[in-house]
């Protein structure tokens, strides 16, 4: 549904995106990872046919998006950052004015409106001024006239931001429920939010993808190998060389010791579960194994490993706490 | 064509903000102050001429009062219309809207046609105001209507010329305030670069004079309709809307 290829812009001498390529398929919803100033923006802008690009091609559904603009313009809907709305028109007006301008017949442009003001929670405010209305009603008004209009493929930057902890699961639910008709666009840089919400991750950064897959195979590209923590009490001897000595294990790195017991990240080989014997091993020596579990998969990490491989300066990575 | 949403949605904030309401006023006041004036220097005028009948040969409505008001309105304007049109292109670009009206399935030049004609409509209803002064001279002496009609036809194409040369502006910019003062600035200087006809010569002389949009009003307030003015106004117009379809382009381009 969407094929982008080697695409790039430029402003000026500063290049905002390199040689991007990607795929996604029909009803899929896909996550834009990156830090601030990846590129997130300037893709969704050129697959949106807000701007061309430098070089490069992009398709949605079929058509070029700098050939054949209207058309893909015909079945794309938007949320550009910050949801940019007319202040001065009232929430029913501005969509009935959206609608219109998408084509939407007369007859059915006020049940079209009405569907998907209910859609996304702005029915009670259908006739308060955009400028009047707080971010997060703003942001729902936003995402509605994305909605108008029965696009097949959707792009929204940023689509909850600014919203209270509620609406955010009201509009992710919004937008899981789209999955299989509609094809989304989504960026965010709320790693939750990603794996929750979306099918494939693409990561970016400095304008390049530097991973991409679905969340699993992201963790399985980015760490090969299995990670374990252990917690021991009440040991005796060099509890790390026994560690290390249990087949299969490749490092054993201390970590802080809490309540008096020993922790240790214990790498195996890939594909090797180790957990089995580290647990025999504990007891079998009579210390006391507090704590096992497994670390390291989740995107989070993912997503600071691959982003701090590219040297950014640690400021740059953003990540939001979910706040439920 | 989807220029119609564009239109609809630009006169709903016309009117939905202060904007038009302001400048109707300001503007009926401005040109009703004139027309008063005018006026009563005028009937002032056809008193005296009762007594001493010579003076009353050279009296007439069309040359005494409608062609100077027509004159005074056109200079009014010249401070107005920049008012209407600076907003059009500027606010959208500074508030980001326009970036989601790039998006939607509409060619640049229906959104221009668009907003256009939206301005353009706020500025003939503006002028309709302002029959009440004709109307009101009708009340109380005979008129030929017209002079009356091609003064406002006049005045029609005038305001087509200043409100496409404010949408220029308005889109090279995304400061409403240069916007306006932009539109202003050329304005003006079309209007005073007549003046320099007068010290020119040869062939000069000739090309300040046609490019001087005041002359060219001068024929349609006395009633007559001069091609030559009529390809003026008319390739204005063209001019200044294809310039800014080329600007809304390039703005594409870079971004």
């Amino acid at each position: 549904m969407i094929q982008v290829d080697n695409l790039t812009k430029r402003y000026g001498p500063v290049t905002a995106i390199q040689d991007v390529s990607f795929n996604v398929d029909k009803g899929r919803i896909v996550g834009f990872l990156g830090p601030n100033g990846a590129g997130k923006s300037t893709t969704m802008k050129i697959l949106s046919c807000f701007m061309p690009a430098t070089g490069g091609t992009a398709r949605v559904a079929g058509y070029d998006v700098f050939s054949q603009s209207l058309e893909v313009r015909q079945r794309i809907g938007y949320l550009p950052e910050n949801a940019p709305l007319y202040p001065d028109l009232s929430v029913a007006s501005y969509l009935d004015f959206v609608a219109e301008i998408k084509g939407v017949g007369r007859g059915e442009r006020r049940g079209r409106v009405a569907d998907v003001m209910e859609r996304c929670f702005v029915t009670d405010m259908q006739n308060r001024l955009i400028g009047k209305l707080s971010k997060g009603y703003r942001q729902r008004v936003g995402l509605a006239q994305a909605l108008l209009g029965d696009p097949e493929v959707l792009i929204l930057d940023e689509p909850t931001i600014g919203l209270d902890p509620r609406q955010i699961a009201e509009i992710r639910s919004l937008i899981r429920s789209l999955a299989g008709q509609h094809t989304v666009i989504l960026s965010t840089h709320i790693l939750p939010e990603v794996s929750m919400v979306c099918d494939g991750i693409i990561i970016i950064n400095h304008g390049r993808i530097v991973a991409q897959g679905t969340e699993s195979e992201l963790v399985q590209q980015v760490f090969p190998t299995a990670r374990v923590e252990v917690r021991v009490a009440r040991a005796s001897g060099d509890v790390a060389e026994a560690l290390r000595a249990v087949a299969g294990v490749v490092t054993v790195e201390p970590l802080a010791s809490r309540d008096g017991a020993a922790g240790f990240v214990v790498e195996s080989e890939h594909g090797r579960d180790v957990r089995g014997e580290l647990v025999r091993l504990v007891t079998g020596r009579g210390w006391e194994l507090q704590e096992l579990h497994q670390v390291g998969m989740s995107l989070e990490e993912v997503f600071i490993r691959v982003v701090a491989g590219e040297q950014v300066a640690p400021d740059a990575v953003v990540l939001e706490e979910e706040a439920r | 064509m989807r220029w119609l949403p564009v239109f609809k949605k630009e006169m709903r904030l016309y009117f939905g903000s202060p904007v038009a309401y302001v400048v109707f006023v300001f503007f009926l006041v401005i040109s009703g102050w004139f027309f008063s004036q005018i006026f009563l220097f005028y009937s002032d005028a056809s008193m005296r001429s009762f007594m001493q009948p010579q003076f009353g040969q050279n009296l007439n409505v069309i040359e005494n009062v409608m062609r100077p008001l027509f004159t005074n309105m056109s200079v009014v304007l010249l401070f107005f219309i920049p008012m209407l049109t600076m907003r059009l292109f500027a606010e959208e670009r500074k508030s980001g809207t326009f970036e989601l009206l790039l998006t939607y399935p509409v060619r640049d030049g229906e959104v221009l046609a668009g907003k256009y004609l939206a301005a353009l409509a706020l500025y003939v209803v503006l002028l309709a105001l302002t029959l009440l002064y004709p109307g009101l001279v009708a009340y109380f002496t005979r008129v030929e209507w017209g002079p009356i009609l091609s003064g406002y036809l006049g005045l029609v194409l005038t305001g087509a010329v200043f409100l496409a040369v404010g949408v220029l502006v308005s889109s090279l910019t995304e400061n409403q305030i240069v916007a306006g003062f932009g539109t202003f600035g050329i304005l003006l200087a079309f209007w005073v670069v007549g003046w320099g006809a007068e010290f020119a010569g040869g062939s000069l002389r000739g090309v300040l004079q046609y490019l001087s949009i005041g002359d060219h009003l001068d024929g349609f307030t006395r009633g007559l309709i001069d091609t030559k003015d009529l390809v003026y106004y008319l390739t204005g117009v063209a001019l200044a809307l294809f310039l800014t379809l080329r600007s809304l382009e390039s703005k594409r381009w870079r971004g």
